[in-house]
């Protein structure tokens, strides 16, 4: 790998791990442009390519947020075991409907739940 | 214990159908619903992406659109941010924390509006795209 290249990937990284550590998310968002902007990734392979990259950060994070004693692992098991399902019927579902509408919705959903955190 | 299999099963669907990730609804679940704290409702959603993750990783790995290689540099060279994140976020109060989290889960809406505007949420997926 070129040294550049590697840069660059570092460079994503890290920046994907400081956004996972501070939000509890996998980073992709801030992977997925980059890999298209900086190194000329369409966005599927940027996207799945990410999600692999995802399983080594959340996984740090989650590590590092373990020594703070701020994980509850029973909770992070309830959820991530079903999600797997979720995910599954999620993407076959996506085949066969249009998500147009949903995707609208949910974006109103997440501003309302924006609020109500803000609020709370 | 329902409740957290419950945030599982429809933070993973709408994961899966829209392609965003499943720590946008993770944590505002764990919070609203399960009442955690904003720190421990972080902490536990980055257990809980990591078999969704790999999972979407193993099917799109499948369909051969996973750079392995790019992947295990990014992922390896993301310990000192992740730390330097958890130390951010930890050094935060809850209440400062669940503000700037509202804010990233706002940015999120606003880019998916976007991105179902301009006609990618009609795609027709021959392939998968999902992201956790």
């Amino acid at each position: 790998m070129q040294a550049d290249r590697a840069v660059k990937l570092g460079t994503i990284g890290t920046a994907a791990g400081v956004f996972s550590g501070l939000f509890g998310v996998g980073g992709g968002s801030v992977m997925v442009p980059l890999l298209v902007l900086w190194l000329g990734y369409d966005s599927r392979r940027a996207t799945a390519t990410s999600l692999a990259a995802i399983v080594v950060i959340a996984r740090f994070a989650a590590i590092v947020q373990a020594t703070y004693g701020n994980v509850r692992v029973g909770d992070g098991i309830l959820i991530g075991i079903p999600a797997v399902v979720g995910v599954l019927f999620g993407t076959w579902l996506q085949q066969r409907i249009r998500t147009r509408e949903i995707s609208l919705l949910f974006a109103a959903l997440l501003v309302a739940t924006a609020v109500e955190l803000l609020v709370k | 214990m329902i409740g957290a299999i419950l945030i599982g099963l429809a933070g993973g669907t709408i994961a899966g159908l829209l392609g965003v990730g499943g720590g946008v609804l993770f944590v505002p679940g764990l919070v609203l619903f399960l009442k955690l704290g904003q720190h421990q409702a972080e902490a536990t959603s980055l257990l809980a992406i990591v078999p969704v993750a790999i999972v979407g990783t193993l099917r799109q790995d499948h369909y051969g659109n996973v750079r392995r290689d790019d992947a295990v540099v990014m992922g390896g060279l993301s310990l000192a941010g992740a730390i330097a994140g958890v130390a951010l976020a930890n050094s935060l109060s809850g209440e400062a924390l669940r503000i700037a989290f509202a804010a990233l889960i706002l940015f999120v809406a606003f880019e998916l509006v976007r991105s179902t505007l301009r006609g990618a949420g009609e795609e027709p997926a021959g392939e998968e795209r999902e992201s956790p």
